[in-house]
This record gives C-alpha cells, structure tokens and sequence, in this order.
C-alpha cells in the first residue's frame, strides 16, 4: 500500500515540494481566509476532500478523456466536488461557510487543483493520485494554518476566538497589531515563512 | 453618476488583487517583465467585461430563486442557486474559447501578443471571483455588471503592470538569497496593498 515511491508521493509536498512555498500554486485563497484559525482549518480540509477525490476521478478516466477538451472536463469533476463540499458546509457549519463566502467556490480555480490534476492524476494510477491529492492538500493545509495561527495571535490576541493574551498584558499598554487583520499582511507572512523555508533548504534558493 | 462611482470603487478600493488576493498566481508568474504582464492585463480585463454580464443575465433569469417566473409563472418555486458554481465556470471556460477564436480572427495581431495567457484564463480566479463578487452585490443591471466588470479588470491590470514595472527595477538589487525571486515579489505585493489600503473607507 505504501511503498517507497507512495510514500515519497505523500510526504514531498509537506516541505520540499510544498504546494504554496515551492510551487507557489494556490496563493489567493491561503491569503484570503487566513485572519482566523477556524475558516483556515475548515477552507483546508475542503482542499483535502475535493483534491483527494478530483485527482481519484481524473485518474480513473484518464485513458478516455480526449486532450483538446481536457480542461473543461477536469473544471466540471472539481466543479461538482466542490458544490458538494459547499452544500455540505452550509448544511453543518452556516457561520464558518459565510465567513469564507466566495472561497470555497473558488477552489474550483485554485490552481493547485488544475495544478496537480495536469501534473499528476492524468499520468499516474488512482491510488497514488489519492495520495497526492491528500499530500498537497495537507501541505496548504499546513502552511493555512501557520499563517493563520500568528496572523490571529497577533491579530485579535486569539486562537480559535478564545482569548490567549492575557487581560493583564493589555493593561499595561499592549495593544493587538490591526495590521496584521488586514489583507496585506498575509503576504508578508507567508513572505517571511518562504524566506525561513528557503534558508533551511538551500537548493530551493533563486540564482 | 452611480456606474461612475461603482468604476472607480471596483478598481481601487475593491482591487481584485489588493483586497480580494485574486488571480494572484498569474499575477505572481507572469509579472517579470512589463510587456507580457501588459499583454495578460488586457486578456484579463476583457473577459471580466465579457464574462461578467453573461453570468449576472445568467444568474438573472436561470438561477436565481424565482428567476424563471419569465418562462411560466408554474416556475416560480424553482431555486437552482446550488448550480451557480458549475454554470458560471462553464461560461467562463466556453467564453473564453469564443473569445480565443474571435481574437485569431478578427486580430491577430492582439491574438500574437495575448498568446499562451488566453486559454490560461479559464483557470484564473479572479474572472470567476468577478462572477461569485457580481452574484455577493445585487448589482441592479446588466450595465452596472459590465461596469464593475470593467473596473475590476482596470483594477487587476493596473496591479500587474505596477508589480512587473517593480520587479524590472529590482532585478539588479542586493536582496538576501532565500527572498530572492517569490519571497521578495509577496513583500512587494504586500506593500503595494498596504499603499493601496489608504483608498478603504473612501465614500464614492
């Protein structure tokens, strides 16, 4: 079940081959929903479950799709997966499902889906296609809610909306960073955890 | 007067890119030199001002609740909103075929200059965000769409051509190896957002 090449499969995307730092596929949607913990959490375990089984169903029927019209086809299997996952989300979680409001329809145009569907799913077997699907959506995942962890701390003083700074803290003059709320700040998060990763790995480094 | 104000909110304080982070991979990849990040600005304004009206007449009188009473009166009960995903894809990813066809035709000279960007189009995030965002505002007309279309594209162009224009200046400075490349182009990014935050709050 997980040989060697499977393995790699599933584990290269968590840092060497990590989706959003080394690909830098999927970029619009790790910057929008990352102000709080909780969407974050929730808008990655979509990926997950609509990449995992949109790699799975391209890759069943990859010997029968005609290349012109690939990309409509893969558009409407990620399409239907994806309003799937929205019904689902507005059935179980109303409050977290208005606060990604477009989003999670997005994620039919992440490009990590497209990204992975053009560069996996279409040349290999189901099973390693459902591993890649769970490795690269557990890697934005991953990166989500690293973003999204200091971007609330030091946002709201929050983690999961309870509060983790104490009272006394602000009584003596510490105020939460507005800033980092903002949209902006985002990227110069995900900027700063690029620059941490590319010091580690120096091969990932440009010229 | 109000199309006006809806233009020019669209392009800066909604900036597709600055506020909303949309379309931003194409906007990270092809932002290296100033001439082709010009050449998919144009693509992408284009098909925001096609695509966006075609999905609010869509979304008008097929999908909403209701929105078939036009057909008969026996269909007002029909809610087809949870199709809204799929169809507003399917008419981005056949327009823009249209749209690559007519510009070979018509144009070859822009079809040239457009090149690879025109089929990539379909997977850009900020043509369907335009659609979702149109469907999120009740914009009253097809007239208002086609202008918030427009001012999104203008918007998102501007954006590429301001961020490609940077990164040609940057090309020679000193910048620690790890940021090299992406890390530097997101502080970038992120600066420019915080410059254009100053429009937030602006009463049009």
């Amino acid at each position: 079940m997980l040989s060697k090449q499977n393995k790699e499969v599933l584990f290269n995307p968590f840092s060497k081959d990590n989706p959003v730092l080394v690909q830098i596929l999927g970029i619009c949607s790790t910057l929008a929903v990352t102000a709080k913990l909780e969407p974050a959490i929730v808008m990655g375990m979509s990926v997950i479950a609509v990449m995992a089984f949109s790699n799975v169903i391209i890759s069943l029927i990859r010997s029968t799709i005609p290349t012109t019209i690939r990309i409509i086809v893969q558009l409407v299997v990620v399409a239907a997966l994806v309003i799937v996952v929205q019904q689902f989300l507005i059935a179980y979680d109303y409050d977290v499902s208005r606060q990604l409001s477009v989003f999670i329809g997005l994620i039919i145009t992440n490009c990590i889906l497209m990204g992975r569907l053009e560069a996996f799913a279409l040349n290999n077997r189901p099973w390693p296609s459902f591993l890649d699907g769970i490795g690269n959506g557990l890697g934005y995942t991953i990166i989500l809610v690293i973003v999204a962890f200091f971007r609330e701390l030091l946002g709201s003083g929050t983690l999961f909306g309870y509060q983790v700074i104490p009272q006394f803290c602000y009584d003596h003059g510490y105020m939460n960073n507005g800033l980092m709320i903002l949209p902006p700040m985002a990227l110069i998060t995900v900027a700063c955890i690029i620059w941490v990763h590319r010091a580690r790995n120096k091969d990932l480094q440009e010229k | 007067m109000e199309e006006l104000n809806l233009f020019v909110k669209s392009i800066f304080i909604d900036n597709m890119i600055f506020a909303y982070f949309l379309g931003m991979c194409s906007f990270l990849a092809v932002s290296k030199n100033v001439k082709t990040a010009f050449g998919l600005g144009l693509a992408v304004t284009f098909m925001l001002v096609v695509t966006v009206p075609l999905n609010y007449l869509l979304d008008t009188y097929v999908l909403q609740p209701g929105a078939l009473t036009w057909l008969s009166p026996s269909l007002a009960g029909v809610d087809l909103s949870f199709l809204g995903l799929i169809m507003f894809i399917a008419v981005i990813a056949s327009a823009t075929q249209l749209v690559e066809m007519a510009v070979e035709k018509f144009a070859p000279a822009l079809y040239n200059q457009l090149g690879i960007f025109l089929p990539l189009i379909a997977v850009n995030c900020a043509i369907l965000g335009g659609a979702l965002f149109m469907q999120q505002r009740d914009l009253g007309s097809v007239w208002s769409a086609t202008v918030y279309g427009a001012g999104s594209g203008v918007g998102w162009f501007l954006a590429i051509v301001g961020l490609a224009a940077i990164r040609e200046r940057i090309a020679y400075s000193h910048i620690p190896a790890p940021l090299r490349g992406v890390g530097i182009t997101f502080i970038i990014t992120g600066l420019m957002g915080i410059a254009f935050m100053s429009f937030m709050g602006i009463k049009l």
